[in-house]
């Protein structure tokens, strides 16, 4: 294998795995400063313990976040090192900033949350949560920022030509708030939501069906399923919004997640299909006829652009990108039903003793995080040949001085070491879990399970 | 002082905080394996425990802005340095997680294994950050484009295991000093002691690497040559380490501790001296060197980053004070430690 497939393995294997824990810091975070809002507002201790046991969970989730995060941060450099020359211009000063603004905020004051119980005043843990909380959603602004200049690149100019060519900053808002930006953060943050809602959600499932915690438990699942009802349908707004964007800025991405390849034709929505790139059609699929373009242009005829408007060689690759993209849509689907389900039953009064459903809460923690990955895989395969779109290819972008057979070192390296803590982290949270909450003494004598 | 002087400035301040901060932690990681009992290895973990991440955040920002400033330097070292550069993330990934993995369970060799980790980890990643700047210093094969044209060995040599080994001395030094101040009791004397081993381990390493220095990299005296007042910071260094005796013998902690910090620091300036106007000097094609100028972002985005770190690090410097303040104090083992 040559350098550029294998920086791009190993690019997507750490990415792919760091970008499990950020979106659950982020939405923990949130849910953190609810917990703790409402042990402000209440003063009962049942909060108290919530924000106690989650703010554990929350420290494992970012140390895991923080040792993966550095390596993505380098590997700009050492696997990319064309494209640092190029973009370093532009995207390094939304990394800068990201450094500055985001991770200090985040790190400084997780230790409060962390070991300053009993060290600073309620008043002020509280004010260290939302802090952090603002960090960890910082951390997503500045990253999407240089992430989406890379999709829709804007507020630049290109200086030098050849081996010496690079972008330029000459609108820094511009280059900000570039066309795709505003949409694929709020994107991005109602993912993380989910994600840390469905991790709350889960454990509280569990407990309530094991019969402990069950005060905790309640609490915890109610909270977590409010911001899971919300972030699922604003993800339809916002996932719709990201679409209309993509069809205008990246119409090869639009057509390549619908497999639409016909010129100036009504595009249809398929439900599920597989790409026959050869044939260049989409096979075994049920689609809604004119459905794309209904969407997009409010009008069932309107033509799409289609991938044969585009030279074979400007074209992503269709079906990684087509079944990414549907499983995404149809996890978000799922979501958005199971969590009006829980908000359904819950006013009902009766979430708690459906246990089919709690079982399936239960699980469902591994739904955003597949949506999350297949989402990116599709935004960013999506973006291919491009590694800046329209301007730079991911095969020139590669660093001169690095050989496949350092590579292959490095990739053999990050997959064991990943798989190891994978491993450790999944051992150490479900060890958490099953200790649970340390609750004051009353309550646990109540229910009789103090681990 | 134009703007790629202030970023070139900027960037070294950022590496220097960095040197500063999670030197301490490195030094107790490269220290921690000395200490026998599980007591005693809590105490030296937690007496980091709430300030190591925030400090290695440093690390990540100057990290973000050396690539921001200066990117051909950031492409350039980082392509170049491959192989060093993925033991280095090895090193720090190891590093964090044996922290925070470690407490989790209590069989000995479950604690063990993470000790190791958290030790071999503090020691490689102290080692490999000499042995980049050594290689900084000394100067890199650089073709046409700014492009490594060496392979990992040719990074490998005897002035650059130097430079390695008297980073890891000065952040032991750093480190012991660092832990001197944060416990009591016996395992703050037995950390006492090993501050005086560890400040002859450190002059001594540092007294060959200067020799060597001026010897086979006289370039990097050229500067301080040039404008002899400079001669004030290597009198810093040599007058900071000196120091810490003389505090010790006052039980002066916290003075001995900022005249290590005292010490990490000027010697961060001393390397930028002797490395100006160079980011990464080219030998043995010195024309190729990527400079401050010629490795720079525009003049647009060093005004803009310039605003950026205005509003940001008094913020940064700010609370990461308060946090220090607040853990201020000999540690205590308590049920959130580690």
């Amino acid at each position: 294998m040559d350098v550029l497939l294998l920086s791009r393995l190993q690019f997507a294997l750490t990415i792919g795995f760091h970008y499990i824990y950020p979106p659950m810091s982020i939405g923990l975070g949130l849910i953190l400063v609810m917990m703790e809002g409402m042990y402000m507002k209440t003063g009962l201790e049942k909060y108290h313990n919530m924000t106690r046991f989650w703010v554990k969970v929350f420290g494992l989730i970012f140390a895991i976040g923080v040792a993966t995060g550095i390596v993505m941060e380098f590997e700009f450099g050492t696997n990319w090192a064309v494209y640092s020359r190029y973009v370093g211009d532009v995207f390094g000063s939304a990394l800068a900033a990201e450094g500055v603004f985001a991770f200090f905020l985040e790190s400084g004051f997780l230790a409060i949350l962390l070991f300053g119980w009993d060290k600073v005043s309620k008043k002020m843990h509280f004010i260290s949560t939302i802090l952090v909380a603002f960090g960890a959603h910082f951390s997503a602004v500045w990253i999407v920022v240089a992430n989406s200049w890379q999709q829709t690149p804007a507020g630049h100019h290109i200086v030098g030509s050849g081996m010496d060519a690079r972008a330029e900053i000459v609108d820094f808002w511009g280059m900000v708030f570039n066309p795709s930006t505003i949409d694929r953060l709020s994107h991005v943050i109602m993912g993380a939501w989910q994600a840390g809602a469905w991790l709350v959600i889960s454990v509280s499932a569990y407990y309530l069906i094991k019969k402990k915690y069950q005060d905790f438990a309640k609490s915890s699942i109610k909270i977590a399923l409010i911001v899971a009802v919300v972030a699922s349908v604003m993800q339809l707004v916002t996932g719709h919004s990201s679409a209309v964007g993509v069809s205008e800025n990246q119409p090869a991405k639009m057509a390549a997640m619908e497999g639409h390849y016909e010129e100036s034709a009504p595009a249809p929505m398929y439900l599920f299909g597989w790409v026959d790139d050869k044939e260049q059609e989409v096979r075994f699929g049920i689609q809604i006829p004119g459905m794309l373009s209904w969407l997009i242009t409010g009008d069932a005829s309107a033509p799409i652009t289609g991938l044969r408007e585009f030279a074979p060689e400007d074209r992503p690759p269709v079906n990684i990108v087509f079944q990414t993209y549907h499983l995404m849509v149809a996890i978000g689907m799922v979501l958005i039903l199971i969590s009006l389900l829980g908000i359904f039953y819950w006013w009902q009064d009766t979430l708690f003793e459906k246990k089919w459903l709690l079982w399936i809460f239960v699980f469902a923690v591994l739904l955003p995080h597949i949506a999350n990955q297949v989402g990116w895989i599709a935004a960013e395969v999506g973006r291919q040949p491009w590694i800046v779109y329209g301007l730079l290819r991911t095969s020139e972008a590669v660093s001169e001085a690095v050989s496949a057979n350092m590579v292959v070192g490095s990739l053999v390296m990050f997959t064991l070491i990943y798989i190891l803590l994978f491993a450790v982290f999944v051992y150490l949270l479900n060890e958490k879990i099953h200790h649970g909450p340390e609750l004051a003494e009353e309550e646990s004598l109540i229910s009789g399970h103090r681990a | 002082m134009d703007l790629n002087i202030i970023w070139f400035i900027l960037v070294g301040i950022l590496f220097a905080g960095y040197a500063m901060l999670d030197g301490f932690d490195l030094g107790i990681g490269a220290l921690h394996l000395f200490t026998k009992t599980d007591e005693e290895r809590r105490l030296m973990i937690n007496s980091i425990g709430p300030v190591w991440d925030g400090n290695e955040v440093w690390l990540v920002t100057g990290g973000g802005a050396l690539f921001a400033a200066f990117p051909e330097a950031y492409a350039t070292v980082f392509s170049g340095f491959y192989i060093a550069f993925m033991a280095f993330l090895l090193a720090l990934i190891f590093r964090a997680v044996a922290i925070e993995f470690r407490s989790k369970q209590p069989m000995e060799w479950w604690r063990q294994m993470w000790d190791v980790g958290f030790a071999f980890g503090s020691v490689l990643a102290a080692f490999l950050l000499g042995v980049a700047m050594g290689n900084i210093a000394y100067g890199i094969p650089l073709n046409e484009n700014y492009v490594f044209a060496g392979s990992f060995f040719d990074l490998l040599h005897p002035y650059t295991i130097i430079t390695g080994i008297t980073t890891v001395a000065l952040f032991m030094m750093h480190g012991a000093i660092y832990g001197v101040l944060k416990t009591e009791g016996e395992l703050h004397d037995k950390l006492r002691s090993w501050v005086q081993n560890t400040i002859i381990f450190f002059i001594l390493s540092y007294a060959v690497t200067t020799v060597f220095t001026l010897l086979y990299v006289p370039h990097m005296a050229s500067m301080i040559k040039a404008h002899p007042v400079l001669f004030v910071v290597p009198l810093v260094t040599i007058l900071a380490i000196a120091n810490i005796p003389r505090e010790y013998t006052k039980n002066n902690d916290f003075r001995a501790f900022l005249s290590s910090s005292a010490a990490v620091i000027s010697l961060l300036a001393l390397f930028g001296l002797g490395v100006y106007p160079n980011m990464v000097y080219s030998f043995p094609y010195p024309e190729h060197s990527l400079t401050i100028y010629n490795a720079a972002s525009s003049q647009k985005t060093l005004t803009i980053m310039l605003i950026i770190a205005g509003i940001g690090m008094p913020l940064v410097i700010g609370y990461t004070s308060s946090i220090y303040y607040i853990f201020r104090g000999k540690v205590k083992l308590t049920e959130e430690s580690y």
